[in-house]
């Protein structure tokens, strides 16, 4: 396998982005990766897309962008694994440079969730869940969560507390990131008193609608060093699934395709858990992301949660998750945000990090965890300053 | 919805019907063509027990929009005696009296109606054993 490189990234503001369309959205962060890496062509671009069939009616997505690029005749195709389709459109790329069957590709993804109904949104995000034998019955996305939420609190005496605490750490790590769709910080209380959704989980608890899109562009490692741009080397790539029905799963509590996914990573990688400097995590409602930090294996079981409450992993704690806001604070446009949570670590990674929240540690090596559905895929990756 | 798909489906949710593997014994809810556990492809067809524990459980506030006039409606996953897990909601229940480790029986409801003029979609529900 050759060495891989992120040379360039891109992303659109995150929000409810009335006046740009689907295209335009995936276009312009397509556009600011391109003009960030400096590249003069494109062999290749794959686009993580959940649902723009339900979201907007549209599909055959490589084409119309490639097309809208300005790419003519560019081998362009659309990638899904739900929530994680932007993590597999990065992993799609990065092995197709791997492999040598390109050198330069764009890794895009993108969602324009609010030209429908809530309903509408609510229906489109249900379909990665079991349509027949938990749709069906009336299991939303947030009742899916929070039927882990229960069995997590239960087994492990998790508390209202520890949930709080990820969603104030993420919004205060938010308000500075100018990308962000809500860049306010919210209190414990707030989020505690937020209108329920789900029990346990509260409006607070949940990531948004959003509308956005995100884009970088991958080499080899000898071609990005004519570029001359900083390297930031992918030295881990893992991806895995699990029954997409959370009553077919042995343990509720648990996330088995992160653990799986994050174990072929760090094999690939050729490290730990340990050697790892900070990560964005899929923190799609509170609960995730305290799942994710213990299938990881960051933290024992049950474990987690008093970590968060500590501070361990604020920005100036020992493993800072989710600088960038993560998808509660920056927005959650579905497709996009595996492609986002690699911007963001190779800002850190490169030292440009807006507003106060780079990390002062100077930190070496970054780590992606992307979610699909209720847990049903995950992509891991890690990435180090060459 | 079309009314195949429902149909389709019917002996799962009518008859709570599920296969067991001939060869490990795994039982799969609903039916499968492969067993997860062995690979064996055979399956012997039995009905499953209609009484169990609640493993979790939550109340849905904010519904999608065949459910929405159920709203707020609790929905959980219960084991049943045979160790199978399936998803339902819990009707008839007091939403505050609800507990992980609970014993529910499971009832033949109607689940959805599709608008004025559709498909009316029946299944399975849990109903707390205090009833």
């Amino acid at each position: 396998m050759r060495d891989v490189a992120v040379v360039g990234i891109g992303m659109t503001k995150f929000g409810e982005i009335w006046e740009k369309s689907f295209r335009d959205l995936y276009v312009e962060a397509a556009l600011a990766a391109i003009d960030d890496a400096g590249v003069d062509h494109l062999d290749s671009m794959v686009i993580g897309c959940m649902t723009s069939g339900l979201f907007v009616g549209q599909e055959h997505l490589g084409s119309l962008m490639a097309d809208y690029l300005g790419q003519k005749q560019l081998a362009a195709s659309r990638v899904e694994s739900a929530c994680a389709s932007g993590g597999l459109a990065f992993r799609t790329a990065f092995l197709e440079i791997a492999s040598a069957a390109s050198d330069i590709v764009m890794a895009g993804g993108v969602e324009k969730m609010t030209d429908i109904s809530g309903d509408g949104a609510t229906y489109a995000l249900a379909a990665a869940a079991d349509q027949e034998y938990e749709v069906f019955h009336g299991a939303t996305f947030p009742g899916l969560y929070a039927l882990m939420a229960v069995a997590h609190m239960n087994k492990y005496g998790t508390t209202r507390d520890m949930l709080s605490a990820v969603a104030v750490k993420n919004h205060h790590n938010g308000s500075m990131n100018p990308y962000a769709q809500y860049p306010f910080k919210v209190t414990m209380d707030q989020v505690a008193k937020s209108v329920k959704v789900a029990d346990p989980l509260n409006i607070l608890d949940c990531s948004p609608i959003t509308d956005g899109a995100a884009a970088v562009i991958l080499t080899t490692v000898e071609i990005a060093k004519k570029l001359g741009k900083p390297i930031i080397k992918i030295i881990g790539s893992g991806h895995a699934t699990d029954a997409i029905a959370l009553h077919s799963r042995d343990d509720l509590t648990t996330l088995k395709a992160t653990t799986v996914a994050a174990e072929k990573a760090f094999k690939m990688a050729g490290k730990t858990i340990k050697d790892i400097d900070f990560a964005e995590v899929h923190d799609c409602f509170t609960i995730a992301e305290l799942m994710v930090m213990e299938s990881l294996g960051l933290y024992t079981p049950g474990k987690a949660g008093q970590a968060v409450l500590n501070g361990e992993t604020a920005l100036d704690g020992k493993f800072p998750i989710n600088t960038s806001g993560g998808l509660k604070s920056k927005g959650h446009p579905v497709g996009a945000t595996g492609v986002a949570q690699v911007v963001e670590v190779v800002k850190q990674l490169r030292g440009e990090a807006e507003n106060g929240r780079q990390l002062k540690s100077n930190p070496k090596v970054g780590m992606t965890q992307n979610m699909g559905g209720s847990g049903g895929s995950t992509l891991v990756h890690i990435m180090e300053v060459a | 919805m079309f009314p195949s798909r429902i149909w389709r489906e019917s002996k799962h949710r009518y008859r709570l019907e599920a296969g067991k593997c001939k060869k490990c014994g795994k039982i799969v809810f609903p039916y499968r063509l492969i067993c997860p556990e062995c690979g064996h492809r055979e399956f012997e067809n039995i009905n499953l027990p209609d009484t169990g524990k609640l493993v979790t459980y939550t109340v849905i506030r904010v519904a999608p929009s065949q459910f929405t006039d159920q709203a707020p409606y609790a929905v959980g996953i219960a084991e049943l005696a045979n160790g199978v897990r399936l998803l339902a909601q819990i009707a008839d229940c007091e939403i505050e009296k609800l507990k992980v480790g609970m014993d529910i029986r499971i009832e033949f409801r109607r689940i959805q109606t599709d608008g004025h003029h559709g498909v009316l979609s029946y299944g399975y529900k849990f109903v707390p054993k205090w009833y």
